[in-house]
């Protein structure tokens, strides 16, 4: 996105709006004030598209994934160094935060082992479930933005909201194009 | 604190009490949304505590629970527990919030911070796995109702410890192994069971040398395998291999030198009823060889019974508590043997 400045006026663009028809590429530009003129629709704090990858972030390892490469549990701080001097890990979220370098250790220590294959507590079922639900929303409303169904959308979103409040504007927006539903 | 008389692991009826003593199963759990204990801070230790305590007295897990918040008792009281098997060492010592839930009879034990939040724990007579595996089930699915666990669908139960990551479960039992302790059998026994991923420990688990033939054997893998398949494992194939082994071993005293063998147990028997001063290490050793007399019916007149409550009131804590006073070293040298005396004429 190279273009900085609104089409009608020299404040910043915020909405782009790039068409393809007949093989004849089309681009808008707008700033936040001509564009709800030309009755564009603007959410008032991100567009939905960003609004979605938060969705997906905040169910997926990909947040995690950063503090693999800094070798930190970001829920307790433990440092990998740490844990081999005690022999103990300090939270539940170190296991996927040393992934890449307990799995080698577990393997060995189990006999080979690396995946669970005996009980599963009740409501982790459930919220395993709800995962899922929650992955199957955000695929659902990626869709209707992309065939413009804004008040399918809406309701979509309204949905995903009341199955985890609080979870939008919780977790930094990470670079676009990174997310995949179907990881979480 | 109150006990009542020791728990149903010291009869002699569960089945196969020969060789296995008893048997116990524990299962390691921790609250999500909390740090593991070694990492956690006083005030999470205290809130893990206060949360446990709800969840626990809440819930109809056995009759007659009782909760003891182990940083209010004496250190008289703690080992008790310890001796009693209700409690591990590590809790004992440790200097944090911490507290054990135990049912009335002392089958059910819940430990609170431990090295999981949650350590619970079943013991039984003899080889009565199958009924502990039932009980330990019950006792987690109810905990589990009211309490979300730290879990993910990949490892399984997440442990402060990856050793224990998966089903987070502990299968042991408590053997006598005199005949391969007398026929040198037994470091090859052990060297056997590292292969088969077995720890064998001493009679007070983690930590402890084998106080006269006891030893503890449990399963080390907790992950890759459902529990049934670690029971059926340990119940069908390892135990009877072990069981036959010993079993084979006295055969083998009794067949090719009786005379040896009843000068042992004799001897064994004649400085327990005359000894004026009997320390703990030697009177398990003495009761160890005792017992192997009694099961291979060579001194009539002994309960079995006997020797297994004996094995339990020798102990530092029970001691005292039997006494009815504390006791230096060399005061216990002497209570033993009086006691020991007293049982045994």
């Amino acid at each position: 996105m190279n273009h900085p400045k609104c089409d009608h006026c020299d404040k910043p663009a915020v909405v782009h709006e790039v068409t393809l028809k007949n093989g004849v590429k089309t681009e808008i530009h707008l700033c936040h004030d001509h564009a709800q003129e030309a009755g564009v629709s603007m959410p008032t704090h991100q567009p939905i598209n960003q609004l979605l990858t938060q969705f997906v972030i905040s169910h997926s390892s990909r947040a995690k994934a950063k503090s693999r490469s800094r070798k930190t549990c970001s829920g307790c701080g433990m440092t990998f160094a740490r844990f081999r001097q005690t022999g103990a890990l300090g939270c539940p979220d170190c296991y996927e935060a040393f992934d890449d370098q307990l799995t080698p250790l577990i393997k060995r220590a189990q006999n080979g082992a690396t995946q669970h294959r005996g009980k599963t507590p009740n409501r982790a079922g459930a919220s395993v479930d709800r995962q899922l639900l929650i992955t199957q929303l955000v695929k659902e409303l990626d869709q209707a933005v992309g065939a413009e169904q804004y008040e399918r959308a809406a309701q979509l979103r309204d949905r995903l909201q009341e199955l985890n409040p609080g979870v939008a504007g919780a977790d930094p927006v990470p670079e676009q194009g990174q997310s995949d539903p179907s990881n979480s | 604190m109150k006990f009542s008389t020791p728990g149903p692991w010291l009869s002699d009826d569960g089945p196969d009490t020969d060789v296995v003593m008893s048997c116990r199963i524990r299962l390691a759990r921790n609250i999500a949304g909390f740090p593991f204990v070694g990492r956690a801070n006083d005030a999470q230790r205290r809130e893990i505590l206060k949360v446990a305590q709800q969840v626990v007295l809440a819930t109809p897990l056995a009759e007659g629970m009782f909760w003891v918040d182990l940083g209010q008792s004496s250190t008289r009281d703690r080992q008790l527990l310890m001796e009693r098997h209700l409690i591990s060492r590590h809790l004992a010592e440790a200097d944090f919030p911490r507290a054990v839930a135990v049912s009335g009879d002392e089958t059910l034990s819940i430990m609170v911070n431990e090295e999981d939040h949650l350590r619970l724990q079943v013991l039984g007579p003899g080889l009565g796995l199958d009924g502990l595996m039932e009980q330990i089930n019950r006792v987690d699915d109810a905990i589990e109702s009211k309490l979300d666990f730290a879990f993910s669908r990949r490892w399984g139960y997440l442990t402060a410890c990856p050793t224990n990551v998966g089903a987070g479960i502990r299968l042991s039992v408590m053997m006598h192994l005199p005949g391969l302790k007398l026929t040198g059998e037994i470091d090859r026994v052990r060297r056997a069971a590292k292969d088969l991923h077995l720890a064998v420990r001493g009679y007070y688990g983690e930590g402890s040398e084998s106080a006269g033939d006891f030893y503890q054997v449990s399963n080390q893998i907790t992950l890759g395998c459902s529990e049934q398949d670690l029971l059926a494992e340990f119940r069908d194939r390892i135990l009877p291999e072990i069981i036959k082994y010993e079993q084979h071993a006295r055969q083998m005293l009794v067949e090719r030198n009786p005379t040896l063998l009843d000068d042992r147990i004799q001897r064994a028997v004649g400085t327990l009823r005359s000894a004026r001063l009997l320390g703990a290490e030697e009177a398990m050793k003495l009761l160890s060889r005792v017992r192997l007399g009694v099961r291979l019916r060579r001194l009539p007149g002994i309960e079995l019974s006997t020797i297994n409550h004996l094995l339990l009131q020798i102990q530092t804590a029970h001691l005292q508590k039997a006494v009815g006073a504390s006791l230096n070293p060399d005061q216990r040298r002497e209570a033993r043997a009086k006691m020991m005396r007293e049982a045994l004429a």
